[in-house]
């Protein structure tokens, strides 16, 4: 897998097949992305985890938090990871210990760790670095747009309107000629920089 | 689901744009509305501390706004956009971004004489400085370059005169000194040229010229290319830093290569104020549905009247980069070449009163201060557009006494000739 840019049928696929994720790193604070991203993919119908050990005991917006992967004690099909590229692997190689082992392994915003993302595919999981699943739903079913955001999709279809707790349709047509090839360029120099 | 990428044209028409939801009107409905009701409270605080899409207020956001946003986002291939009210408002709330008190950024010499005004005079009351650099130069974007500087501005296309910026040489400049490249498109449009493409990070139009195209509305758009890092160094603490404006979101974090549109609409559109009327968004993006159309017969036009002119005995010169003869052409061959623009310069063997003279007996051109209009327009820059300007600033940035520029539009071009040719020879 090329992971410096990744096909929106890749993505999709992802997003219309995972029903539960477990997100490490979540957090309580309400200006964090990680709790942006939690409540926004509760909203839109995913069984989603929280995963901090420092919060067990506590409840993020009803779900009760966990201290790591193997304390969920179900099958999860995706894991979500909030922490930097250098803290990863371990989380990574915890997953793969999990039995059954996740479907999709997903890396944030600015998380990018190759080698563990190799790791991960050598036994069949599907990994995503770098990017957000909120923004992901949000630009492929072009909810994101309401903030001039660019979904890279287009649709002749009546739009559904978003209720809370709705799944959206993500099946929209993809645009190339707006794509954010410049972008992922961008992040990969950083990377490799970094 | 197909393969097929669609192209430009078809994004013109169909980008950020569905069916209503609730009407199934299919033409984007104008939102003349000024605010959006709350689901309930945790809905308006998951709208206000940014958490949820939707809308607000229109001067944070409105859909018929958002439609024409996601549209030249993906025309110019960014990943957002910002409309705003006119392109002036564009590069306040750029520069709003970007720099402190004290700042310096550096400019081509050759801009809108309006956008030289702006930067001379406005900004500097703000604490921002200009520093001025040659775009037929590039290294005097390099020696202009000091700790203080945060960010350099250019147009794709210069006016008056039409030239074409080396935009990639300037965006080598910009990388070196880790300072994001600014480029206003709004001659070009992005049917001619794609800044993003050579290496802009932010794209600023005035939507009023050619992507509205027919001289109806004001406008302002920036285009955030997504491909500048805000966080290093800590030298733009608007996208880097918590922001206490929204209890201590850090917003290159939170929106990763969006992040600079968003920081233009909450810490700029919010509290400057300059919000795009919808109607007049509607407007502008009706108009940008025919903008490969219309671009194409501007420059087709524009070459031919260009060809004219520069065989006409009372005409010393023209400038006009879609002339083989012209210094810029080859600059033109490489970043426009589908066609060179339709606003140039040509000055008059005549002098200051044969430009007068010209302007006051064309019948179809109008004598007005603008460009990018469906109609044909001819201005004499030093008495108007550029007349607060020094006399030696004047004949730097190409608008001495002499000179007459045309905004060339899309009547018959057999036309535009004639009435050039009587008001020429008689």
């Amino acid at each position: 897998m090329n992971h410096d840019a990744y096909p929106d049928n890749y993505i999709r696929g992802i997003l219309n097949s995972v029903k539960s994720i477990a997100m490490v790193g979540a957090s309580p604070v309400n200006v964090r992305p990680s709790y942006f991203a939690f409540k926004y993919l509760a909203q839109r119908g995913y069984d989603m985890i929280p995963v901090n050990p420092g919060h067990v005991g506590k409840e993020l917006l009803g779900k009760p938090f966990v201290a790591s992967l193997s304390d969920i004690g179900r099958p999860v099909d995706m894991i979500d990871i909030f922490r930097n590229s250098s803290h990863i692997m371990p989380v990574v190689e915890e997953a793969l210990t999990l039995d059954p082992l996740p479907k999709v392994i997903w890396m944030q915003l600015g998380a990018r760790d190759d080698a563990a993302a190799a790791k991960a595919e050598s036994v069949g999981i599907k990994v995503v670095m770098n990017r957000c699943p909120k923004i992901e739903y949000g630009r492929l079913s072009s909810e994101i747009s309401w903030m001039g955001v660019n979904s890279r999709t287009l649709s002749s279809k009546r739009a559904p309107v978003p209720t809370q707790g709705m799944r959206l349709s993500l099946n929209r047509m993809s645009v190339g000629g707006g794509d954010t090839a410049a972008s992922d360029r961008a992040a990969k120099n950083k990377t490799e920089q970094g | 689901m197909s393969d097929r990428l669609p192209g430009f044209s078809t994004l013109a028409v169909h980008a950020g744009a569905q069916p209503d939801p609730t009407t199934g009107a299919r033409a984007t409905p104008i939102y003349q509305t000024t605010s959006f009701v709350f689901n309930d409270a945790d809905h308006a605080a998951s709208l206000f501390g940014l958490q949820a899409f939707g809308n607000i207020y229109t001067r944070i956001g409105n859909p018929t706004n958002a439609v024409l946003e996601e549209r030249v986002a993906a025309l110019e291939g960014g990943t957002a956009a910002l409309a705003v009210a006119s392109g002036h408002a564009a590069q306040v709330v750029v520069l709003q971004q970007l720099l402190q008190p004290g700042d310096e950024f550096i400019a081509a010499r050759k801009l809108y004489g309006g956008s030289i005004n702006q930067f001379t005079h406005a900004f500097k009351s703000f604490g921002w400085n200009v520093v001025w650099a040659d775009p037929d130069d590039i290294s005097s974007f390099e020696r202009a370059v000091t700790p203080r500087t945060k960010a350099i501005f250019i147009e794709s296309t210069a006016t008056p005169a039409g030239s074409i910026t080396d935009i990639e040489a300037i965006s080598t400049v910009a990388r070196k000194a880790g300072v994001p490249l600014i480029v206003d498109n709004t001659l070009a449009s992005p049917y001619l040229i794609r800044p993003i493409d050579h290496g802009a990070d932010i794209v600023v139009h005035s939507l009023t010229k050619f992507l509205g195209g027919h001289g109806n509305s004001l406008g302002g758009i920036i285009v955030d290319a997504g491909t500048f890092d805000w966080s290093t160094g800590g030298k733009y603490p608007m996208l880097s830093e918590p922001r206490p404006e929204y209890h201590g979101i850090r917003l290159q974090e939170t929106f990763g290569n969006f992040a600079f549109a968003i920081a233009c609409r909450v810490l700029g559109l919010r509290d400057l104020g300059p919000a795009l009327s919808p109607f007049n968004a509607f407007m502008i993006l009706t108009g940008i549905e025919t903008l490969p159309l219309r671009m194409q017969r501007h420059c087709d036009n524009a070459k031919a009247v260009a060809e004219y002119l520069a065989g006409h005995p009372a005409v010393a010169s023209v400038s006009y980069a879609g002339l083989p003869s012209d210094k810029y052409n080859q600059l033109a061959r490489k970043y426009a070449p589908k066609g060179a623009g339709a606003v140039f310069t040509f000055s008059l063997k005549g002098g200051y009163d044969a430009g007068v003279s010209l302007v006051s007996k064309l019948q179809l051109f109008s004598p007005l201060a603008n460009v990018g209009d469906t109609r044909s327009l001819v201005i004499h820059p030093a008495s108007t557009t550029h007349s607060q300007l020094d006399d030696a600033a004047k004949v730097k940035s190409g608008a001495g006494p002499d000179v007459v520029r045309l905004s060339v539009g899309i009547e018959d071009k057999e036309d535009l000739i004639a009435d050039l040719e009587q008001a020429l020879g008689a």
